[in-house]
């Protein structure tokens, strides 16, 4: 995506290489947006763990469905939407990663890792699917100005 | 990822580089420590210089690693953990339910 554009998508199959791939869009993206290092791990992180539980937990591998992937720049803001079409999830069945009796489970960190890295995280279901929303401020020269002229 | 073992004074020193990601890397180590406890080599340190990414799959898998090691009466520590390993560890909590060494030599005495 080039950065004078404002949105992309992609729409990708339900595989291993679809996670690999959302993980390398949104490094290049937020490299283009002027993100730190710290901050560019960070999101392609977050949008791995997302690309993961649309693969695995929402579409479970279905070579019928697909994931579709959203790259916008809004404002401040960049926005990153992951859609699956799968059954959708209850976060309340999510137990804490961080409890004690959660701490050597071998699974169940995606969400709170994207909630770490991000600064917004929404998840809501949709007449397809889970639909996954992941914010980050952009902090490059255009915020700064912005922030400066206030 | 890519790991190779070493024996040092009968530690398993496992030397990982790479990814430890979902999908081939998750499936690499659990498959090298398996070997190694199958081998009756139970006391073994993950070398995770090299190592400049996990996600939360790679988590869970070191910890199956270390829950593994532990339920057959063996032990296995980490080492060398770059800042964003280290990093995640942290956040996780997970920094203090491994033993984490910063040298080996004192990784390999700590079994002593």
């Amino acid at each position: 995506m080039a950065m004078t554009e404002q949105r992309v998508s992609y729409t990708l199959d339900s595989s291993l290489e679809t996670i690999d791939s959302a993980e390398e869009k949104a490094t290049r993206i937020a490299t283009e947006l002027g993100f730190g290092d710290d901050e560019i791990m960070q999101i392609s992180m977050a949008v791995r763990e997302g690309a993961v539980n649309a693969v695995l937990h929402g579409n479970a591998y279905a070579p019928d469905k697909k994931v579709t992937l959203a790259f916008e720049r809004a404002g401040g803001n960049l926005i990153i939407t992951i859609a699956d079409q799968g059954k959708g999830m209850d976060l309340s069945k999510i137990p804490n990663p961080l409890a004690p009796e959660n701490l050597l489970k071998t699974s169940g960190r995606g969400i709170f890792l994207m909630r770490s890295f991000m600064d917004v995280v929404e998840i809501r279901p949709t007449q397809t699917g889970t639909e996954l929303k992941l914010v980050k401020r952009v902090h490059g020269p255009t915020a700064d100005r912005k922030e400066a002229s206030q | 990822m890519k790991v190779s073992t070493r024996q040092v004074d009968g530690i398993t020193i496992v030397d990982c580089s790479g990814r430890i990601t979902l999908g081939e890397g998750s499936v690499t180590l659990r498959d090298t420590v398996r070997d190694l406890l199958a081998k009756g080599n139970k006391k073994i340190v993950l070398n995770l210089q090299d190592v400049n990414y996990i996600d939360s799959s790679g988590i869970g898998e070191l910890v199956s690693a270390f829950t593994t090691t532990k339920n057959q009466g063996g032990e296995l520590k980490l080492l060398n953990l770059t800042k964003k390993v280290n990093d995640l560890l942290q956040i996780t909590k997970l920094y203090t339910v491994f033993d984490v060494k910063d040298d080996e030599a004192s990784a390999v005495s700590s079994f002593k």
